[in-house]
């Protein structure tokens, strides 16, 4: 067949092999589920289609001789800052098929990252910075409502009578993540982890599998628009529930888990027969304004016997702060906001790339607007969208979060190598795939999450020694501990700090 | 020669014992004036009153008496000399002592022999009669610190957080004491007859400034805490 | 250059202070002269650096300790009629007068400094259905907060703060507070980092009856201060004494906790420590935590609370400032130093050392103030 020379698309990336190194040995050959590596036998030596490339790094990485690199291509298209290469490539893959473009992962493009213009304070003199190795540091949170009115005994003393909570050793938690987006595999690591390190992980949309009922304790279960695998004993493997509003990635938009995916497990676990697509609708058509969230937020309560905290997790956009306080009136316990950096499976390109806001200017205008209201306190906030490394943790907390939600950083540690391209289902390191599941050693990714986060733990740590703060609800909302650089008054005045200097 | 220290400063105060020709010289009328005998060498020191904070920092190889209480960081940054209590110490004391003797009669406050070290034969010793307060030892990375536990108010003989970050030298505490927690990078055991070849002359010292009865401490049951490793934190870290 | 004509003045930025403290109290309500409390900053001198001193006295006004007294600064004599217009619209006002001075080289730069001795106008109470306390916080945060160069330093029944910029001990000449009398007193000496410009950044800080004198610079204090100022109060000094103060007022005045509750949040013990109390201690523990934990104080410090018939010292829960205190008959001292004690009764045998996060609490015997 002959190809028409306006669908090639020149690839982003081009395979440089060293043929003074490689033995061919074929395993590269092996490892590429996209088929870039060939053996000729003619000529008695590794070929590669770069076109096929994603650019996953699993070949540099298994190469036993080191001899193959990926590089990006030098091919490209004549120089234009307003016509930049992609604008060009898109153009015609939607001229050609007609089709809605679609990306995974987070939006890469430049927006500012607020993170990285925000600076830590130290104590220097006037009070002392305390070392985390030798005294006592605690990083313990507790997500929920705060109890109203203190209630006593006939005796006077206080009833101890807590609203229902989650307890966290440290301020993070794994993100939702459906099985069927993510692999058996992975979702037994994140799980794992979570049990081990006294946090949680977070099912997605897409059911709990019943082998990870063991892990109810540390489990938070979604339940989302599409309601897919939620049952009675969904519900009850969980320590919290979170009703998913929208996500970062894709504010207003469904889901939809296409239904060559729905095989096996993932089909008895989202309850849905093999082979038909998971659709999630854009909006929960039982919630159509705020006081029907009060409705699902009750519903849930009740099913649950009040026994567990729920959470609802919006993603940032404009309105955010008053979206915010209105789930706060809502009997909610836990509000999870995720930015426009969030990661996904799949998401409309144009979505992902131009709809939401930054999750650092959410969160401050959101702990602004629910202090002003005097109801910070029935809420927690849990933050996600993009947080990278414990500073970024750090500043958040400081900017008024009570916790962190992770996906990305979490999936880089058990291999991914954000290559964004989880929607194919060929994921080469076993995460976003159900056919190479068994490339992610489920222990073994257990064990990195609980390395990453015990990392990080001591980062948190001594970043909080450094500032004179001994335990993290002395961190939460303590802006004065963060002065920007590099920011206008109007982006100062949201987050609510000071410029460094002043 | 006798000094009334009534309305004079630090300054004042250490330039006369400084210049002064008598090896021994008291001080009375002391109310609260820092840093008594700093960095003082061969002199005697006998102190009638309250001496204020950093009371011997830096000292020489002086000793000094203080006949009640001292206040916070005695003999801080120590290096040799004797510094005798007949009362309480405040918080801090011995911090970072690097030789010499520090002897309380009755309590230490907070993190008393914080980061106190040893080189080669200089092992700096503090003995605490009473109870010491909490983060005893903290950062310990050498010398011995004793404590006998002789109060009387019932309280324990040593409070929260003792030895954390310790990382050379040697705690004594007496009794078996199998409440304390102490932290994973240290172990303790019953004090051998090594440790009380080492340890005993302290006591015997403390004894005789103050009175107690050695014969019937020396037969007590001793808690000895030495910490596993010089660098515990090692596996932390990886570079980047 | 004068202080504030180029530089902020205090409440525009945020100073950080040491500081020494002191403080005596008669168990039985006997009152003494405030000769005894001023003499015991002497000792703790290196302690403050002239830039601040100040003392509560509690039961000085017996004659009119039906009413608030309010203590206040004004810049010039302007702010006085139009800060005067807004106490007559709410209060009555019993008495209003200079609060006499000594004049002295020490202390320069002196405000317009009054005293009103105010009762709450009953109709406006009853039309607003508050109760009177909180009308009288309204009251100073509307004062502080919407007339400038007018500060409310003290407003609490039968006692009273006095504070200036200058060494403590002659902050004490200037107000002649030998001539008053109280069974309590409190005594701060202030070494801040900056020229804090105006007097209202000195120590004690009041509301109400409750003063507070501190030690340390605390870093929880924007989590503290963003979290107690949902519930109406306006930090304008950037103190952590005013914070501290408004905790305090928060917790045990609107929140009904008893005073070693409220040292168990602000002061909360460590989980591990937690866990190793008896079940029952252990539950209210860890519920004061959970319910308050924006209200913990990490970092440095040492504070004393005043309060009608009463005084609570406390260290931080790593106790990392100072503090010790002792009792001779019926007097029990508290100061940052022994020295400063030992100024004030010679004859003391027994000094205490509280435990970080252990709340000293003395209280004046039922009746007898």
């Amino acid at each position: 067949m002959k190809q028409n020379p306006l669908d090639y698309i020149i690839p982003e990336s081009e395979v440089v092999r060293n043929i003074t190194r490689c033995v061919n040995c074929r395993i590269c050959e092996k490892q590429c589920p996209n088929e870039v590596h060939k053996f000729n036998e003619k000529l008695n030596c590794m070929t590669a289609d770069e076109s096929l490339c994603v650019n996953c790094q699993r070949c540099v990485a298994t190469c036993p001789a080191h001899a193959l690199k990926i590089q990006k291509n030098e091919c490209a298209f004549r120089e234009n800052h307003n016509w930049k290469s992609d604008n060009i490539k898109e153009i015609y893959k939607q001229a050609r098929t007609g089709g809605v473009l679609l990306s995974s992962m987070g939006n890469p493009n430049k927006f500012p990252v607020y993170f990285d213009r925000i600076l830590i304070n130290a104590s220097q003199v006037t009070n002392p910075s305390v070392d985390p190795l030798r005294e006592p540091m605690e990083t313990r949170v507790f997500l929920g409502k705060k109890p109203g009115e203190i209630r006593r005994d006939p005796d006077g003393n206080i009833i101890p009578e807590l609203p229902v909570h989650l307890e966290l050793s440290m301020p993070v938690m794994f993100s939702a993540m459906s099985y069927g987006s993510i692999s058996y595999n992975a979702h037994k690591s994140l799980a794992a982890a979570a049990k081990e390190l006294g946090i949680f992980y977070n099912t997605g949309e897409g059911g709990l599998h019943e082998d990870f009922y063991c892990y109810a304790d540390n489990t938070v279960v979604q339940v989302a628009s599409g309601r897919f695998g939620v049952h009675e004993k969904y519900l009850d493997s969980a320590a919290a529930i979170e009703i998913k509003m929208g996500q970062g990635a894709k504010p207003g938009i469904g889901g939809h888990l296409p239904g060559t995916k729905i095989i096996g497990d993932v089909s008895a676990t989202r309850m849905i027969p093999e082979g038909s697509d998971a659709i999630s609708p854009a909006p929960h058509h039982d919630i159509y304004s705020i006081e029907d969230l009060r409705q699902l937020v009750y519903s849930l309560k009740e099913a649950t016997q009040y026994k567990k905290p729920i959470i609802v997790k919006v993603a940032a956009v404009h309105n955010i702060a008053a979206i915010a306080a209105g789930i706060a009136r809502s009997g909610a316990d836990i509000i999870a906001i995720d930015g426009f950096r969030g990661g996904t499976g799949a998401a409309p390109t144009r979505i992902r790339d131009n709809v939401g806001i930054p999750i650092e200017l959410a969160l401050a205008a959101v702990d602004t607007r629910l202090r002003e209201e005097g109801t910070r306190n029935n809420v927690s906030l849990i933050v996600g969208g993009s947080i990278r490394s414990a500073a970024d943790v750090v500043k958040a907390i400081a900017l008024g979060a009570d916790a962190c939600y992770i996906a990305t950083a979490a999936l880089i540690a058990l291999g991914c190598h954000l290559c964004r391209t989880c929607g194919s289902g060929k994921c080469s390191w076993g995460i976003a795939t159900a056919d190479l599941v068994k490339r992610l050693d489920p222990e073994e990714g257990a064990r990195r999450l609980v390395n990453l986060m015990r990392a990080w733990k001591h980062e948190i740590k001594e970043m909080m020694g450094g500032m004179g703060i001994n335990s993290i609800e002395a961190l939460c909302g303590n802006r004065l501990m963060l002065r920007g650089v590099n920011l206008t008054e109007k982006e100062l005045e949201i987050l609510g700090i000071y410029h460094a200097g002043e | 020669m006798i000094i009334n220290s009534q309305g004079l400063d630090p300054r004042e105060i250490n330039e006369l014992i400084r210049t002064a020709k008598e090896k021994s010289i008291v001080l009375n009328n002391c109310l609260g004036q820092r840093f008594i005998g700093s960095g003082l060498g061969k002199k005697e020191i006998s102190i009638n009153g309250i001496p204020g904070n950093a009371l011997g920092a830096y000292l020489n190889g002086a000793s000094i008496t203080v006949n009640g209480n001292a206040q916070d960081a005695v003999g801080d940054t120590m290096d040799s000399g004797e510094i005798v209590i007949h009362g309480s110490a405040g918080d801090a004391a011995g911090y970072s002592m690097r030789g010499g003797e520090i002897y309380i009669k009755n309590n230490a406050g907070y993190r008393a022999g914080v980061h106190m070290k040893e080189y080669k034969q200089k092992k700096p010793v503090i003995v605490i009669g009473g109870r010491a307060g909490s983060f005893l030892g903290e950062y310990q990375a050498g010398g011995i610190i004793i404590v006998l536990g002789l109060n009387s108010d019932g309280r324990p003989i040593v409070s929260n957080f003792p030895c954390t970050g310790m990382h050379g030298g040697k705690m004594i505490l007496r009794g078996e004491l199998p409440s304390i927690h102490f932290p994973h990078q240290t172990t303790s055991h019953t004090a051998d007859e090594n440790d009380f070849a080492q340890f005993a002359p302290f006591i015997k010292k403390y004894c005789n400034y103050f009175g107690a009865d050695y014969e019937k401490l020396i037969n007590d049951k001793y808690t000895v805490i030495t910490p596993d490793s010089k660098n515990p934190y090692k596996q932390m870290y990886v570079s980047n | 250059m004068k202080a504030g004509e180029l530089m902020k003045l205090e409440g525009e930025i945020r100073i950080p202070s040491g500081c020494a403290v002191s403080a005596m109290i008669s168990k039985e309500g006997r009152r003494v002269s405030g000769q005894k409390i001023i003499e015991s900053m002497i000792p703790m001198h290196e302690r403050s650096n002239g830039l601040g001193g100040g003392f509560a006295g509690y039961g000085i006004y017996p004659d009119f300790k039906d009413f608030y007294a309010f203590h206040i600064f004004f810049n010039d004599k302007y702010i006085i009629e139009e800060c005067e217009k807004i106490l007559k619209d709410r209060f009555e006002i019993v008495k209003s007068e200079n609060i006499p001075i000594r004049k002295i080289p020490e202390i320069t730069d002196v405000p317009y400094i009054k005293r009103y001795f105010l009762a709450p106008l009953a109709s406006v109470l009853a039309r607003l259905q508050i109760d009177e306390k909180e009308y009288v916080v309204r009251t100073v945060m509307d004062i502080n907060t919407k007339i400038k160069g007018a500060y409310v330093f003290s407003s609490g029944k039968n006692m009273g703060t006095f504070k200036a910029v200058g060494y403590p001990e002659d902050v004490g000449r200037f107000y002649r507070l030998d001539e008053y009398e109280a069974y309590s007193w409190t005594a701060h000496g202030r070494y801040p980092t900056n020229t804090p410009g105006w007097w209202g950044g000195a120590h004690p800080f009041g509301l109400l009856d409750y003063t507070v004198v501190h030690n340390g610079e605390i870093s929880s204090y924007d989590a503290n201060r963003r979290y107690i100022e949902m519930f109406g109060y306006k930090c304008t000094l950037q103190t952590d004494t005013e914070v501290i103060t408004y905790i305090a007022d928060y917790l045990l005045r609107r929140k009904g906790l008893t005073l070693n509750e409220t040292a168990s949040v602000i002061a909360a013990p460590f989980w591990t420590t937690i866990q190793q109390k008896p079940q029952r201690e252990a539950a209210r523990l860890e519920f004061l935590r959970k319910a308050f934990p924006s209200l913990l104080i990490t970092g440095p410090f040492s504070i004393i609370l005043g309060f009608s018939g009463g005084l609570m010292a406390l260290n931080d829960r790593l106790k990392l400032r100072s503090m010790v205190t002792a009792q001779k008959g019926d007097t029990v001292y508290i100061a940052s130093e022994e020295a400063a004690i030992r100024r004030m009764e010679p004859e003391i045998s027994d000094i205490y050392a509280p435990a970080g996060g252990e709340p000293v609490i003395v209280k004046v015997e039922e009746g007898k103030y």
